[in-house]
């Protein structure tokens, strides 16, 4: 194994975010930039190094590296401010840290650098763009590629993010608080995975892959708190959505919707993984939505097409949705209606519709449902109308070409 | 979500500002230049000559043609742009409302959506 990038790329990627997390326990998550460098360093130790000498326990060797590069660091920075400060964590010990019970395990590091980076106190965009770096391990460079914007700016997000956390202050967070701040780390790879999907619509194919990302993320976190059900949920969900990507997307980047899908094409190593994570959770679990939504797109996931869809159970799970999240979501409701009309019909639906859009004018999508159950009841002219309204309306490429392959059909052209 | 915000500018309004006014409108667009840059919503702007400068060439059935002077005649122009990544609609229109020219009668800005954009290193 004499080249060295013969080592794991997923290996490396899994052992930088715990040599972090670990790094930032001891000096503070105010001192992020100076322990990120330290990990970088010692990751190019590891490359130069492991290729002729594999340690024998790489995260040990990985963290006792960093560490001494840290304060190699450190001294070199004469000019940091707090640099007394740190003088005293200079002493401890740096060789190999024994494995006591008192060591958080692997999985445990990762979560807290989860809950630092999705921080409350930071804007969405700087939470996601740090998670990706410090979590996922990307590059900058990744990064900017996949929200197709200028690496500069992306670089600059970090950089604000990593100062608003010194200026937040309250350091590394503790196990205590897991449940408190897991919402914003569970919202965040809720974003990012939602993201993946606008942003690959009708675009080229990119180097960095948000929704895998997310998902191993996700993975991440189900290892590091197995009790969470809204965790599983979320993984579910993701699962479940990715499987169906495949069938998703058709000749030059066309999107396929669901009840047109060749539900063959499903990738079914996800469905299966998403649906018995379903089982293991749902039974007695006091459903949140993440895991609400996850079983939905599991009843979709069971049925071999539209028709045998189980119409009733999504209605009934649509309903607690919009219980559970307070009625503020309005797209629950459209999903909800969508459901309504395969149970009581198009006219009821419509009126449900007419209902939701006095309440909410500008919601996405809901004139491309209004004008799907308009064709579906016949009445043509009325759905080509809305057609166009919903062609005008979306801001998805991709989206856009389908709502005009709809309306081409539905003027027999 | 990116933005375009886009600089609608009127020639004969430009010309009547006092010195302390071109003083403001370039001072204004330094700082929201750095504001943007600093938050990491900027992606990029840029700023046109004037349209009379314009070229405009016209599709045709055999060969396309070159005329002098801008595609429409109209007292506003389009006399540049921002290009921002932002949280929302709401978010774009807040920073809007920052541009300088918006505190000027006669100047507006548009803001609106981008649903595709590769920006070659991005």
């Amino acid at each position: 194994m004499n080249d060295p990038t013969a080592v794991d790329e997923g290996l490396w990627r899994e052992l930088a975010p715990q040599t972090l997390a670990r790094l930032l326990r001891t000096y503070g998550s105010d001192q992020f930039d100076l322990c990120e460098d330290a990990v970088q360093d010692a990751l190019l130790d590891a490359h130069r190094q492991w290729a002729t000498e594999p340690p024998r326990d790489p995260q040990a060797w990985l963290t006792a590296t960093a560490r001494r590069r840290y304060v190699d660091r450190v001294r070199r920075d004469v000019r940091r401010r707090d640099r007394e400060g740190h003088v005293s964590m200079l002493q401890a010990p740096l060789d190999h840290e024994p494995a006591t019970s008192d060591q958080p395990a692997a999985t445990d590091d990762a979560l807290r650098l989860l809950q630092l980076c999705c921080h409350p106190e930071l804007p969405r965009s700087g939470q996601v763009a740090l998670t990706l770096r410090a979590v996922a391990g990307l590059t900058t460079a990744q990064i900017a590629n996949a929200y197709q914007v200028p690496e500069a700016t992306i670089a600059q997000r970090i950089t604000r993010a990593k100062r608003r956390l010194t200026e937040a202050g309250g350091g590394f967070p503790r196990p205590t608080d897991v449940d408190e701040r897991m919402a914003p780390v569970l919202d965040v790879l809720y974003v990012m995975f939602t993201e993946a999907h606008h942003t690959t619509s009708g675009a080229p194919a990119r180097d960095a892959d948000l929704a895998a990302e997310a998902i191993h993320l996700a993975r991440l976190l189900r290892r590091a708190a197995p009790e969470s059900t809204e965790v599983a949920g979320i993984l579910a969900l993701m699962l479940l959505t990715e499987a169906r990507h495949p069938a998703r997307v058709g000749s030059r980047g066309r999107l396929i919707p669901l009840d047109e899908q060749d539900r063959t094409n499903w990738d079914r190593n996800l469905v299966d993984e998403g649906l018995e994570l379903l089982d293991t959770v749902t039974p007695g679990a006091t459903p949140g939505a993440y895991l609400l939504q996850a079983c939905i797109a599991g009843v979709h996931a069971r049925a071999s097409d539209t028709e045998s869809t189980d119409w009733q159970e999504i209605h009934a799970l649509y309903t607690v949705l919009e219980h559970t999240t307070g009625g503020r979501n309005p797209t629950i409701t459209l999903n909800r209606i969508v459901a309504q009309a395969m149970l009581q019909g198009n006219d009821r639906a419509l009126a449900a519709l007419d209902e939701l859009s006095s309440a909410h004018p500008d919601l996405a999508r809901l004139d491309a449902v209004r004008a799907h159950l308009l064709e579906r009841a016949g009445r043509i002219d009325e759905a080509g109308a809305a057609y166009q309204r919903a062609i005008k309306a979306t801001l998805n490429v991709a989206e856009q070409r389908h709502l005009r392959d709809r309306l081409r059909r539905l003027s027999g052209g | 979500m990116k933005y375009l915000i886009i600089m609608h500018v009127d020639p004969t309004v430009l010309e009547q500002l006092t010195e302390e006014q071109q003083q403001q409108l370039g001072d204004g667009h330094g700082a929201f230049l750095a504001a943007t840059k600093e938050s990491g919503e900027f992606i990029g702007t840029q700023a046109l000559a004037d349209p009379s400068r314009s070229k405009v060439v016209r599709g045709s059935a055999d060969q396309p043609e070159v005329t002098d002077g801008p595609f429409v005649e109209s007292k506003e122009f389009l006399g540049g742009f921002y290009l921002l990544d932002v949280a929302d609609e709401a978010r774009a229109l807040e920073l809007a409302q920052q541009i300088p020219d918006v505190r000027i009668p006669g100047l507006a800005v548009e803001v609106r959506p981008v649903v595709f954009a590769d920006l070659g290193d991005g």
